[in-house]
């Protein structure tokens, strides 16, 4: 009670208070616009919060990150359009209620859900707290270490489909942030001699250019949609009178959301779905599923809402962060030289405390605000994409610019951004770059540090914490290889039986078109236009 | 039951060895400048090395980039992988645009040249109704009052400001 007490009196400031309204509702606006999404709007703010105080910056890109998910379920629920891709799953069962008239049903619950989600995560981080100031001094450079090993291997594993490309840029990641002066010994390290490479390749240039320049260039490349939407008339408040009629449903995922945010590298994807099969299996009317059913709204709502502040905990008291806007938050951290780690929960814990109820003053603000505001942000999806791309471009040079004023970072950003539009386009993962970039220092450092007074190989788990982390470290990539094996038997059988369909027919029309748009061709056609039927009807 | 993959499309085949292959090259330079482009020092051990890092990082990225070329669907370059490379290279027109609008800035000042930027922008893209462009002009003075003025980012004044009174030039630095 005690902290929560020091955490308000933290709180208690005009330009907190204007941070947390600006960005709770920046986050929702910023949502429910199908194409920006957080990262991108977190991307962009970073480098204004340098100059504001952490704990005025943090509450600002907090709220942008807890609320954005609230604004991505409008798109999703009324045009089966995610506005974050992590409302993907909100469009299974928000549209088919749209499509049935239910739109006003399906956007009250999902807020409902959503404020649960979001109030269950800080109330279980309020009580775990405590825990974590007795356990986090427990946590030593080769523990740290281990721990950012763990979240990188994590994030590779987590990109299932594209687990090999995750770790070759991971691997990239880890490269970008050896690059320029080394810190010991003060030798280079590809910086091919030039002296604009020296001090190394800024994260923040990094981000900006694969999350805010890289989504303009995408934007732009497209084609906009047109979109209708209707107004969603009535009482917003029910839904959470439907959601007191599903408490486990609700329980259950929002236990999944805080589990899955602390487990560095797995996110809200992964919640959202285990927390939506659970619902399935628990649900009395499983075939619903899928075709507007209240309690899948509920599971992935809830789920979604409940990782952002979970998020929170790798980052406040290891100093590791589990995911992209984690690792942006962390810049903040370090520019005002408070390092996020055991020491803060020891020695700042109403500063940790503060950013917890920050997080639960914007759920309440949040819902205040699209209690009124639904049917502004619905018309806010009729903006056209290639349209917000130059907004987005416009906005991402304030933030490159303004870092250090210099075209070398701009110039920078706009290739790693040509670099982000390449992998957007071929639907590879972004994340791991910037992870491999942030747990790349981390565990650069730590391990140095560690290594010192280590004699033998064992010496490095010989601690609890350490031998803990090695052995789930261990298990997880044991189950992962397994796993490979046990699936590269069927895909291989499935190889050699499968039977290439002809390409006859497709080779003959290809022949055929390029025969004739050739020279010769258009002298047959020519000759064709003059023959004597022809001339005759002239 | 719901299937991951339902969640996630597939992903697209085309330029995927194009990029697989760019990038693998990438590594492989890189790994051929290891002697070149970091230093052995005599006296630290093998973990202190300033090399350890690069070379860790290097071999992950051929390592992996090996077995990702290697366990694509289709390896071989098609027409659709040219074409897809050449989107890649047409992307080249915005880093251009981009560059433009960062050179401007220090010569005609942040509001000048973001309008400079903005509105051809905007008519590049297609939208010729002016509508847009009146959007387009209250975006860019939304955009400078709330970063200059509001939250006070550094973008430093222009060179053109310079042939202003000092008055209206200390206003034109400070707020545009």
């Amino acid at each position: 009670m005690e902290n929560v007490l020091l955490g308000l009196e933290v709180l208690a400031r005009w330009d907190v208070a204007i941070a947390i309204l600006c960005g709770s509702i920046g986050g929702v606006i910023i949502g429910a616009i199908p194409g920006v999404g957080p990262a991108v709007a977190i991307a962009i703010l970073l480098p204004a919060t340098f100059s504001m105080e952490p704990i005025v910056g943090l509450t600002l890109l907090l709220g942008i990150y807890g609320s954005s998910m609230y604004g991505g379920a409008i798109p999703a629920i009324l045009i089966n359009t995610p506005g974050t891709p992590v409302n993907a799953l909100t469009t299974y069962e928000g549209y088919p209620m749209t499509t049935r008239g239910e739109a006003r049903r399906a956007l009250s619950l999902a807020y409902a859900a959503s404020f649960f989600g979001g109030i269950f995560s800080v109330i279980c981080l309020i009580l775990v707290a405590p825990i974590l100031a007795k356990v986090a001094p427990l946590f030593g450079s080769r523990e740290i270490f281990l721990a950012a090993v763990l979240g990188l291997v994590l994030v590779v594993i987590a990109h299932k489909e594209n687990m090999l490309a995750a770790g070759m840029l991971a691997c990239f990641g880890i490269f970008l942030n050896s690059v320029g002066l080394e810190p010991v010994k003060y030798t280079s390290r590809y910086t091919f001699d030039q002296s604009w490479l020296a001090n190394g390749i800024d994260l923040i240039v990094v981000v900006l250019g694969l999350f805010a320049i890289s989504q303009a260039y995408f934007l732009m490349s497209g084609d906009d949609i047109k979109i209708r939407v209707n107004k969603v008339r009535g009482n917003l408040f029910q839904g959470f009178k439907e959601l007191s009629r599903h408490p486990i449903i609700a329980g259950i995922s929002g236990v999944f959301g805080v589990v899955m945010g602390i487990i560095p590298g797995v996110g809200e994807f992964t919640a959202q779905f285990m927390s939506y099969t659970t619902a399935e299996r628990m649900s009395k009317r499983p075939k619903a599923f899928g075709h507007g059913s209240s309690e899948g709204l509920i599971a992935s709502e809830t789920a979604n809402n409940a990782v952002p502040g979970a998020a929170m905990i790798p980052l406040l008291a290891l100093g590791i962060p589990g995911e992209a806007l984690t690792a942006m938050m962390l810049s903040v951290f370090y520019v005002h030289n408070v390092i996020p780690g055991p020491g803060l929960f020891l020695y700042q814990l109403d500063f940790v405390t503060a950013l917890y109820l920050a997080l639960l003053i914007l759920n309440i603000v949040v819902v205040i605000f699209l209690m009124f505001a639904t049917n502004f942000l619905v018309q806010l999806v009729r903006i056209p994409n290639r349209y917000l791309g130059v907004c987005i471009l416009a906005l991402g040079f304030v933030g490159v610019y303004s870092l250090r004023n210099n075209p070398s970072d701009c110039a920078m950003a706009a290739v790693f951004g040509l670099l982000g539009y390449v992998l957007r386009r071929l639907d590879l993962p972004i994340i791991p770059i910037i992870l491999g970039m942030v747990l790349g220092g981390i565990m650069e450092v730590k391990f140095r540090s560690s290594m010192s007074r280590v004699k033998e190989p064992l010496d490095f788990i010989d601690r609890p914490i350490a031998s803990i982390i090695f052995i789930v470290l261990v298990i997880i990539l044991l189950i992962h290889f397994l796993r490979v094996i046990k699936e590269w038997k069927p895909r291989k059988e499935r190889k050699w039986t499968y039977r290439k369909a002809s390409g006859k027919f497709g080779r003959l029309m290809f022949n055929r078109r390029r025969h004739m748009l050739d020279d010769r061709g258009k002298v047959l056609r020519d000759l064709q236009l003059m023959s004597p039927a022809r001339k005759k009807e002239d | 039951m719901l299937e991951l993959k339902l969640l996630t499309p597939p992903k697209p085949t085309r330029g995927q060895s194009v990029f697989a292959v760019c990038f693998l090259g990438f590594a492989l330079i890189l790994f051929l400048l290891l002697p070149y482009q970091t230093t052995r020092v005599e006296s630290a051990t093998w973990h202190t090395q300033p090399g350890f890092w690069p070379i860790i990082s290097i071999t992950g990225m051929v390592i992996f980039g090996v077995f990702h070329l290697w366990r694509l669907p289709r390896r071989k370059f098609e027409k659709m992988d040219l074409k897809e490379a050449t989107l890649w290279v047409r992307g080249f027109e915005f880093v251009l645009w981009f560059m433009a609008y960062v050179l401007l800035v220090p010569l005609i000042g942040y509001l000048p040249s973001t309008l400079i930027f903005v509105l051809p922008m905007i008519y590049r893209q297609g939208y010729r109704r002016p509508f847009y462009f009146y959007c387009g002009s209250l975006f860019v003075f939304a955009v400078v009052v709330f970063f200059k003025v509001l939250l006070e980012v550094k973008i430093p004044g222009a060179a053109l400001y310079e042939i202003f009174p000092e008055n209206i030039r200390n206003f034109l630095i400070l707020n545009f």
